[in-house]
């Protein structure tokens, strides 16, 4: 199968095309570096992706704070992830940094904050 | 209204500005202080909650915060004064600066104005798009402002005008809030943002991209109901007939940015029409002695790393300038072919530099060339070259063969 | 519920608003019902701004006599309002011999309405006037003046609040009944009011408050004008309004250029016979329209400089096929419903005709009753000082007799959290978004709002004390948000 690709890793977004059978690849070409072979290979394989989005704060300088994942987690689990972030209100002081959800949904990866919010 | 001296005054406390300041203060300039009229420095960055920030300056990938927290941490620590809640509210010529704030006005007397104002972005006046006028219809950074600042839910099913990033990356947010995103549409034959975006915020989420694509009819007397979008021709005007209905509440326009530089017509600097931003030389000087620009009040930059890099440049000519260097820029510089603008637009001709460019239309396997008169001092080939993605060339003092004109261009073979 | 105003006013445009102001001035209770969710939200706001000579009206009619001494009386209004407009005088251009011919007769029917310094002239004192504009006659009337509708409109509202008027929003007036004693009983939103005298002011809707009175016969027709807005940075290319030779026939002016007081240009206004009432929307086709036509007078129109479109509706009497003007309906039909006042058809010049039009509304009810005068009137009004107008000097001190003078909301008019706030909490303070813009000019400026909206909600929502849902843009059902992004 012939495919190409574009890279998420960087803002260059090298088109890869790769030629595969399966999950097993015969050649890619265009990566501007070897993360790109990686990234070709993590999408045919098991396509990864990192999330971000807010939690709810109380007492707060801000109503929302902003979080994201440690690590990538599979493509389809998102929404999944989005409603254990939907449940989560955190109290202010809230620092850069602090795990909001430890090792969401037994995925190996953590919902972090992201910005520090003062308490009012 | 007593006048305070300083060596250098920032206008803006974004990624421009806080890098800009940084880098002065390490380069021994101490008298530094930074105006800003948000309540909390960090600029844009504070909304743009995604990540993919600080691949070139630091290395890693973070969400906007973060990236901006690393230079707020950074000004904090080398003790740097920043006023916030202050707006700046008159410039001149002299590099008088006048802030306003709930304490009254303050007069600055500054050596050095650095120019760090970002910008803002087209609205639906621009577009003329005719219709109705009802409300949800949004621009892409209010959106954004709205729903990560100020937890506001804007809407249930939308409509993006415009393939700019940050529409993009607002489709991926609002559809993990739940809300059904039907289509971008953009009008010029290619996406205006960048192709990584195309993939993780559209595709990733089966939102489909419709080039050659405008939207030429609001419905809606109170709330937004549905736009009526057309296919446009070669001249992107909209072909009769191809007319289709889209029922959506909200309409939310990522349709380009315009540098903010009210404050540089004001003390008179000389602006470039294509950039629409400040003419400078290699120092990122304007036409105004001591008054330095750079970030996305200079030209819209489409990678917040290359603010900060181009802002850390600007503080070492700006520092060079307050001890008293001075150079002038004589070479001009300009784009012709298919590039359509270059940055600086003048240079001295004493050292090395580097030329930020974008080209007009997309292009594949194209020739850049550096020229003076008919000779190519440098020349590189791009296998793709995106309006959506600024490009930096680097030209060594040593090529220059005299003090003539400096032509970018792309060649056909 | 018991008590009974003594005259309500239905319609808050700039007719109901004068009225109000102008009845004020006795002894009398007062209410004006309307049924946007602000005052000045149609006709009134959406027209041309300009304050006009009188010259295009046929002589001896209720709009010839009103609009001039509309014109003539308006600088005393405009001072004692603080109601900020310029005499920048108007220039008709022609191009032919038959355009020149029929400036001579709009010259005659100006002058045999009152007007004074009119004067027929030729290529060279348009260059002299307005040296960017095409045209080989013109007919220069030196009283037309440029305003803004919705500070005058306002400005009337405001004065007639403070001197004892109240004002109702979003109240759609539904039934009117007359009570065996004698009062009206009208039925409006989810309220019901009893007044002894009824004003019809409603503009669009004005034949159907007519019918509800028992006065029938009257049916208006819709005819829709759109215009675009130039950029502000054309300021210099326009110093005064300038209008073709006009073709009553059509139900307009001809589409004209108007600069105005903020420094924008405004094109316009297309004449369209339309059905919805409600219907502002502005098409593509006439925006190309308005280009064509506009730039023969002035060919420097791009569609680069365009920053906004909009549309008005004119409540006209005279219907398509018939074309023209019908006169302004004032009248109190004494058979029918002595204790009403009925005014149908009031479309331009009706806003410079607004404060003698409220004076003859007080004429007639003095007809049936003798009026007392109100010895606690205060004619005058002072608007709301704004920051940016003024010295450094008197900034610094507005700041320190009150800080939210330093707080700057809207970068790009420089307009500061005083003015916000007191736009939300002043007499008639507003309850939307673009109710807060028209008061204050926040959001009117180069990037609409991109900025300060979201700050200027935030505000409205805590001042007032209303939901994200409850929260609205414009018009009635222009929610701006469905909820919250996270909710506990």
């Amino acid at each position: 199968m012939n495919r190409t690709f574009t890279c998420i890793l960087c803002p260059n977004g090298c088109e890869i095309r790769t030629e595969y059978q399966g999950t097993e690849i015969r050649s890619v070409s265009g990566n501007k570096c070897p993360k790109g072979a990686e990234y070709v290979e993590q999408e045919i394989t098991a396509p990864v992706r990192n999330l971000t989005s807010s939690v709810l704060v109380e007492n707060g300088a801000l109503p929302l704070c902003s979080v994201r994942l440690t690590r990538p987690v599979p493509k389809d689990r998102l929404f999944d992830i989005m409603a254990e972030i939907r449940k989560v209100t955190l109290q202010a002081p809230v620092q850069a940094g602090q795990i909001v959800i430890p090792d969401v949904l037994g995925l190996g990866s953590d919902v972090i904050a992201t910005r520090d919010v003062e308490p009012i | 209204m007593s006048l305070i001296k300083k060596q250098a005054v920032i206008i803006g406390g974004g990624p421009g500005g806080l890098a800009a300041a940084a880098e002065l203060k390490k380069k021994g300039i101490d008298d530094l202080l930074i105006l800003e009229r948000e309540h909390w420095l960090g600029g844009i960055l504070r909304q743009c909650i995604h990540d993919g920030f600080g691949l070139s300056r630091f290395g890693c990938s973070l969400s906007g915060p973060e990236y901006a927290g690393r230079f707020v941490e950074e000004v904090r620590r080398l003790g740097i004064p920043a006023e916030t809640d202050t707006t700046v509210i008159g410039l001149d010529s002299h590099r008088t600066v006048i802030a306003v704030s709930r304490k009254g006005l303050a007069r600055y007397q500054a050596e050095a104005v650095i120019l760090a104002m970002g910008c803002r972005e087209r609205t639906r006046g621009a577009l003329a798009i005719p219709g109705e006028r009802p409300s949800g219809v949004f621009t892409a950074g209010t959106a954004q402002a709205y729903m990560n600042l100020k937890n506001k839910s804007i809407g249930r099913r939308a409509v993006i005008l415009g393939s700019g990033d940050i529409g993009m990356i607002m489709a991926r947010r609002l559809t993990l809030e739940g809300v059904k995103v039907e289509a971008v549409f953009e009008i010029q034959p290619y996406a205006s943002g960048l192709p990584r975006n195309i993939e993780q915020c559209l595709k990733d989420y089966g939102i489909p991209l419709y080039l050659s694509h405008t939207v030429t009819d609001i419905k809606g007397a109170g709330r937004l109901e549905a736009v009526e979008v057309s296919r446009v021709d070669q001249r992107l005007q909209p072909i009769p007939g191809t007319e289709k209905i889209y029922p959506c509440d909200t309409l939310i326009l990522s349709v380009g940015l315009i540098p903010e530089n009210e404050l540089s017509r004001m003390a008179g600097i000389e602006m470039d029409p294509r950039t629409k931003g400040a003419v400078v030389d290699e120092f990122y000087q304007t036409s105004v002695p001591g008054i330095f620009a750079a970030g996305n009040v200079l030209h819209v930059h489409d990678l917040v790393d290359f603010v900060s890099l181009e802002a850390e440049r600007l503080a070492d000519s700006a520092a060079d300038y307050l001890r008293g260097k001075r150079i002038p820029a004589r070479i001009p510089v300009s784009a012709g072919g298919e590039i359509g603008y270059t940055v600086p637009q003048h240079i001295t001709g004493t050292r090395d530099v580097t030329l930020s460019f974008r080209p007009r239309h997309p292009l594949r396997d194209s020739w850049v060339e550096i020229r003076q008169g008919e000779r190519c001092l440098l020349r590189k080939k791009y296998p793709r070259l995106l309006p959506a993605v600024m490009e930096n060339i680097a030209l060594p003092v040593s090529r220059l063969i005299s003090d003539s004109e400096i032509k970018v261009v792309t060649v056909n073979e | 519920m018991d008590r009974a105003y003594d005259v309500l006013i239905i319609g808050a445009g700039v007719i109901g608003c004068s009225a109000a102001r102008e009845l004020s001035r006795y002894c009398l209770s007062l209410c004006v019902l309307e049924k946007g969710p602000d005052i000045c939200m149609e006709t009134s706001n959406r027209n041309s701004a300009v304050l006009h000579a009188g010259y295009n009206n046929t002589p001896g009619s209720a709009m010839a006599r009103f609009c001039v001494e509309g014109n003539r009386s308006f600088d005393r209004t405009a001072e004692e309002l603080d109601i900020p407009y310029r005499r920048t005088g108007k220039l008709v251009v022609g191009f032919t011999e038959d355009d020149r011919k029929a400036l001579g007769r709009l010259k005659e029917q100006g002058e045999k309405n009152g007007i004074q310094g009119m004067k027929l002239a030729g290529r060279d004192f348009i260059r002299q006037k307005a040296p960017l504009i095409r045209g080989e006659f013109a007919l220069w009337s030196p009283t037309t003046a440029i305003l803004n509708p919705f500070e005058f409109t306002f400005g009337m509202a405001e004065n007639a609040a403070e001197n004892g008027v109240e004002f109702f929003c979003g109240r759609e007036v539904t039934g009117i009944r007359l009570e065996e004693d004698g009062i009206y009983t009208v039925t409006a939103g989810n309220g019901v009011f009893r007044s002894r005298w009824i004003v019809n002011c409603a503009g669009l809707g004005s034949d159907k408050i007519a019918s509800m009175l028992g006065i029938d016969g009257y049916t208006l027709h819709p005819c829709r004008g759109e215009y675009f807005v130039l950029d502000k940075k054309l300021k210099d290319t326009l110093p005064l309004p300038v209008y073709p030779v006009p073709n009553y026939k059509t139900g307009g002016l001809g589409i004209h250029l108007t600069p105005t007081l903020e420094g924008n240009i405004l094109v316009g206004p297309s004449t369209e016979y339309i059905r919805n009432r409600g219907d502002y929307a502005t098409s593509r086709r006439i925006m190309e329209l308005l280009i064509r036509d506009g730039s023969r007078i002035y060919p420097y129109l791009k569609r680069e400089n365009l920053i906004r479109s909009f549309a008005g509706i004119r409540p006209k009497l005279s219907s398509k096929e018939e074309g023209g003007y019908h006169d302004f309906v004032i009248e109190r039909r004494a058979d029918i419903a002595p204790h009403a006042v009925n005014l149908v058809g009031i479309e331009s010049p009706g806003l410079t005709s607004a404060v003698p039009i409220a004076r003859e509304i007080v004429r007639l009810i003095e007809e049936a009753e003798e009026l007392k005068p109100n010895p606690r009137f205060n004619p005058i009004r002072r608007r709301f000082p704004s920051f940016r107008d003024k010295s450094r000097e008197e900034q610094e001190k507005m700041i320190r007799e009150n800080p939210d003078y330093g707080e700057i909301i809207c970068r790009c008019e420089t307009i500061t959290r005083a003015e916000v706030l007191h736009a939300i909490h002043g007499v008639l303070g507003a309850g939307t978004v673009t109710g807060v813009k028209y008061r204050c000019r926040a959001m009117m400026g180069r990037c609409q709002g991109g900025y300060c909206q979201t700050r200027i909600t935030e505000l409205l929502m805590k001042e007032k004390g209303i939901s994200p849902e409850e929260l609205i843009y414009e018009r009635q059902g222009s929610y701006l948000f469905t909820g919250e992004v996270r909710e506990k």
